[in-house]
C-alpha cells in the first residue's frame, strides 16, 4: 500500500540533490520576487520576472551590445597576454634554478601588493581607453599563471628526467615526452586561476572609469535609478563570467586526464 | 655533508643579493628617470619628493581618519562574513544531503567576480561605508563558508564513531574531535576571506566612495598631487602587507595550537 510509504511521492523528487538545488534557486528567486514586488521601493529593486523579461530592452539600449563586445575583447586580449608572458616567465623561473631562488620571492612580493591601490596609476599611464583595462587585467591574471607554471616545472620528479636521459633521450625528446606532459595539469590550473584574475582586473578597471564599456552603462543605470536595466546587465555579465570560468575549468579536467595515461 | 650545506648557504646568499640588487636597481632607475631623464613629474614623481610627502603624511597624522574608516569597514565586513560563513558552513556540513545540495551552489557563486555587483550595492546602500561593508562581507563570505563545509566534511567518520562509542557528549565531540580536525581548513578559509575582504573594500573605495584610504588615493590623483598620491600608495601597500602578514601568522599559530 502506498500509504505505508513515509515519503509522499511529491517530496520524492527532493531526494535528488540536483532537484533540491533547483528548488533552492527557485525559493531564492521567489523571495526576491516577493521582496521586490511588495516590500522594497521600485526605485532600487526590480522583481526577477521583470529583470529577465526585459533583457532584450537592455540589449537594445544603444551601445550596450558594443560595450559587451568591447569588454569581452578586453578580457580576451588580457588573457592571451597573461598566458603568453606568464608561461614564458613561469618556465624560465621553473627550469632555471638560480632565477627560481632569486626571482620567485620578487614575484611573490609583487603578487602580495594589493593591486587595486595602484589602479589610478594604470589609468594615468595607459589612458582611460581599452589599454588600461587590458593592462590591469594582465596584472591580475599573470601572477597565478607564472606561479603555477613555475611550480609545475619544479615538481617534475628528477628520477623521470634521469631515467629518460640514461635511456639516451635528447633534450628535445625529454621536453616533448617527459616535461611537456607533466606540465599540462599545472598549466591548465594556472589558466583557470589566471582567467578569474583577468575577469576581476578588467571588471575593476571598467567599473573605475569607462567611456564606452560596460562600466559606463552600470554607472548610467545606477545614476538614473534604473534597477531593471542594471540588474539585467549585471546578470548578463555574471553569466559571461560563469561561462568563461566554466570553459577553462572544462579544459583543465579534460587535459589533466592525459597525464595518468 | 658540510660542503653541501656550505654551497647551499652560498647560493642562498647570492639569491638574497640578487633580490636586493633588483629592488635597489628599481629605486635607482626611478631616481634616474625622474632626476636625469626628464620623465614628467605628473607621470612619475621624484622618489625624494615621495619620501618627503610620506614623512609629512605620517607626521601630520592626516591619514588617521581615512585609516579608521577603512579598518572599521574591514572589521565590520569580516565580522559579518566570518559569523555568517562559519554558522552556515557548520549547519550545512552537519547533513550530507544539504552539503550535496548547497556546496555546488556556493562554489558556483564563488566563481563569479562579485565586484560586478558593486553598482547594485551602491544603489542599495549608498556611497558611504555601508556599501563597502556589504560588498566586503559578501565577497569574503564564500571562501569562509566553503572552507567550513570542507573542513567539517573532511573529519574521518571513524573518529566520530570512536568518540561516540566511548560515550562522549555532543559538546565534547565538537570540542575535542570535530573542531581540531576541521580547524586547519577553516583557518585557511578565514585568512582568504580576510584578504579578499581587504581587497574588496580598498577596491570599492577606489571605485565609488566619499571617504577611506582608497578614496584618498583617487582624489589626490584627480587633483594631480602625484607625490602625495604615491606616498599614500606606499602607505596603503605597507598596511595591507602587514595586515596580511599578521593574519598569516595567526593562522599558523592557530594550526600549531591543535
Amino acid at each position: 500500500m502506498p500509504t505505508l510509504d513515509p515519503h509522499p511521492p511529491g517530496l520524492l523528487i527532493l531526494r535528488s540533490p540536483a532537484a533540491a538545488r533547483l528548488g533552492v534557486i527557485a525559493v531564492l528567486l521567489g523571495t526576491w520576487e516577493i521582496a521586490a514586488g511588495w516590500f522594497v521601493d521600485k526605485m532600487f529593486l526590480s522583481p526577477p520576472s521583470q529583470v529577465f523579461g526585459s533583457l532584450d530592452v537592455v540589449l537594445r539600449t544603444p551601445g550596450v551590445t558594443e560595450a559587451l563586445k568591447l569588454t569581452f575583447s578586453q578580457i580576451g586580449a588580457a588573457f592571451t597576454i597573461s598566458v603568453a608572458v606568464g608561461l614564458a616567465v613561469g618556465l624560465a623561473l621553473g627550469f632555471h634554478r638560480f632565477s627560481h631562488r632569486s626571482l620567485l620571492p620578487i614575484v611573490l612580493l609583487l603578487y602580495g601588493i594589493p593591486q587595486v591601490t595602484i589602479l589610478p596609476l594604470f589609468i594615468l599611464y595607459f589612458g582611460i581607453g581599452s589599454a588600461s583595462k587590458i593592462a590591469f587585467g594582465v596584472s591580475h591574471g599573470i601572477f597565478p599563471i607564472v606561479l603555477t607554471t613555475a611550480a609545475g616545472a619544479q615538481n617534475i620528479k628528477p628520477i623521470l628526467l634521469l631515467s629518460a636521459r640514461s635511456m639516451g633521450a635528447s633534450s628535445a625528446q625529454i621536453f616533448r615526452w617527459v616535461v611537456f606532459p607533466h606540465m599540462i595539469p599545472s598549466f591548465f590550473a594556472g589558466m583557470r586561476l589566471g582567467m578569474s584574475g583577468v575577469l576581476l582586473g578588467v571588471l575593476l578597471a571598467e567599473l573605475y572609469v569607462s567611456q564606452a564599456g560596460i562600466g559606463y552603462f552600470t554607472t548610467l543605470f545606477t545614476q538614473s535609478l534604473d534597477p531593471t536595466k542594471l540588474l539585467g546587465l549585471v546578470s548578463l555579465l555574471a553569466a559571461m563570467a560563469i561561462a568563461l570560468n566554466e570553459l577553462v575549468r572544462r579544459a583543465e579536467t579534460r587535459f589533466s586526464r592525459f597525464r595518468s595515461v | 655533508m658540510s660542503k653541501n650545506s656550505d654551497a647551499a648557504a652560498r647560493e642562498r646568499l647570492v639569491a638574497r643579493a640578487a633580490q636586493g640588487s633588483f629592488l635597489a636597481g628599481l629605486v635607482v632607475l626611478w631616481y634616474l628617470a625622474t632626476n636625469a631623464w626628464d620623465v614628467s613629474p605628473l607621470l612619475l614623481p621624484k622618489p625624494q619628493a615621495v619620501m618627503r610627502e610620506l614623512g609629512s603624511v605620517l607626521r601630520s597624522g592626516e591619514f588617521v581618519g581615512d585609516l579608521r574608516i577603512t579598518l572599521g569597514e574591514l572589521g565590520a565586513a569580516f565580522a559579518i562574513s566570518a559569523t555568517g560563513g562559519l554558522v552556515l558552513g557548520y549547519c550545512v556540513s552537519q547533513s550530507r544531503y544539504w552539503t550535496r545540495v548547497l556546496e555546488p551552489l556556493l562554489s558556483a557563486v564563488y566563481a563569479i567576480p562579485i565586484i560586478l555587483f558593486l553598482p547594485l550595492y551602491v544603489l542599495f546602500f549608498g556611497l558611504g561605508p555601508a556599501s563597502k561593508i556589504a560588498l566586503g562581507a559578501t565577497i569574503s563570505f564564500f571562501p569562509i563558508a566553503l572552507s567550513t563545509v570542507a573542513g567539517f566534511a573532511s573529519v574521518e567518520p571513524i573518529y566520530v564513531t570512536a568518540a561516540r562509542s566511548m560515550g562522549c557528549s555532543s559538546y565534547q565531540l565538537f570540542r575535542w574531535v570535530l573542531l581540531p580536525a576541521a580547524l586547519p581548513v577553516i583557518l585557511t578559509g578565514l585568512r582568504m576571506g580576510f584578504t579578499v575582504a581587504l581587497l574588496a573594500i580598498l577596491g570599492s573605495e577606489t571605485i565609488s566612495s566619499v571617504a577611506g584610504l582608497g578614496h584618498r588615493i583617487v582624489s589626490l590623483g584627480e587633483n594631480m598631487h602625484m607625490a602625495r598620491m604615491f606616498a599614500y600608495i606606499l602607505f596603503v601597500v605597507a598596511i595591507a602587507v602587514s595586515l596580511n602578514a599578521v593574519v598569516s601568522a595567526l593562522e599558523l599559530r592557530g594550526r600549531r595550537t591543535y
